[in-house]
């Protein structure tokens, strides 16, 4: 590769923006730190909420895991945007969409895997009742 | 040619996709439409975040697994006879601030300032050793009181997601000595900064992994 191919490589290179990279608006230090430490500043806060969900009385039992995944999904978004800065800028898109061909996939999964699991547990019997069939 | 470029300014479409923000400036076209291919950078970050779909894919089979098998613990211990929900917290603290001085290592990059890159690296990756240290422990005192993988479906599932989990911040941190090396040997060049990208992609994606984890097995574990 030319030197002439290498430095206009390297130009374009800081031009351009993909998934991890900031905004040129916020280019400057300072702007780009407080970004950062509203991320952190809101995961933490996600984070100790989640710990004080598990023992509180405030949420009725049996909604707790509830509760516990809706703060992790809050978390992974604040993630998201303020680590990774998954933006719907044009030159985002493509990551955008292969993220939401993740999610997809993702979703399909583990959604699928408790939904056929759980419908086999219920019409497995139980070594109780096999025991009852026998004569 | 730097002609040519310079009566594209003007009337460039506001509305066509890809290569934002470059409006102001006059471009080079290289015959794949008016701004050029995309750049090295965003084709190196897009390629790596296929990849990294497809480890969250990955990952999303031993979450299910082990969302299947938790309740599958064979008469032997559960989850809450295991987790200690403050050991949990120290190292999800130990990896959301490994998270917040790789984003910190950017900022420095993006100022070219060599001292604060090498600094925040390497507090990126203690803190990722910190939480191996503790990680390891935990394993390790499990498996001394019976509670190994081969216990139960449930201790299975859990080693496999957990330990798969740990297996990918090892890399990381080998990754991050790697980078900090070859700063040293080879300064801010393009293709060192283009590493640099995927390596926060990949530190900031096991967070979002290790999220997922303390609150699916440990918390809800810890629930049950």
């Amino acid at each position: 590769m030319t030197d002439r191919h290498q430095t206009r490589d390297a130009r374009r290179d800081e031009d351009d923006l993909a998934p991890g990279i900031a905004e040129p608006a916020e280019s400057r230090t300072g702007v780009a730190i407080a970004g950062y430490l509203v991320g952190l500043a809101l995961s933490i806060v996600l984070t100790v909420a989640s710990f004080y969900t598990l023992g509180t009385p405030l949420v009725w039992h049996e909604a707790i895991p509830i509760a516990l995944v809706v703060l992790a999904i809050a978390q992974i978004g604040v993630h998201l945007v303020f680590f990774l800065h998954m933006t719907t800028a044009p030159d985002n898109t493509n990551n955008a969409l292969a993220l939401a061909f993740g999610v997809l996939i993702v979703i399909l999964i583990i959604a699928g895997s408790l939904w056929i699991m759980d419908h086999l547990n219920h019409n497995m019997l139980t070594m109780h009742q096999v025991m009852r069939t026998q004569p | 040619m730097s002609a040519n470029a310079a009566t594209f300014v003007g009337d460039a479409d506001p509305y066509r996709i890809g290569r934002a923000h470059a409006e102001a400036r006059p471009r080079d076209a290289t015959g794949h439409g008016e701004g050029g291919p995309a750049s090295k950078r965003v084709i190196i970050g897009y390629g790596f975040w296929i990849f990294l779909m497809s480890d969250i894919v990955m990952f999303s089979c031993f979450f299910a697994a082990h969302a299947v098998l938790q309740t599958a613990t064979a008469g032997g211990p559960a989850g809450r006879d295991l987790f200690d929900p403050h050991r949990v917290a120290v190292e999800t603290a130990c990896l959301l601030l490994s998270s917040f001085t790789c984003g910190m290592s950017a900022v420095a990059t993006r100022a070219r300032n060599a001292l604060w890159t090498q600094v925040s690296l390497l507090v990126t990756g203690l803190l990722g050793l910190a939480f191996l240290f503790l990680e390891g422990s935990d394993f390790t005192s499990m498996i001394a009181h019976g509670a190994g993988p081969q216990r139960s479906a449930f201790l299975s599932s859990f080693f496999a997601l957990v330990g798969c989990h740990g297996l990918h911040v090892s890399a990381g941190v080998l990754w991050i000595g790697t980078m900090m090396a070859q700063l040293v040997v080879k300064g801010f060049r393009a293709d060192i900064l283009r590493r640099l990208l995927c390596f926060r992609l990949f530190w900031h994606t096991l967070d979002i992994i290790w999220v997922a984890i303390f609150t699916v097995v440990y918390l809800i574990g810890l629930g049950r």
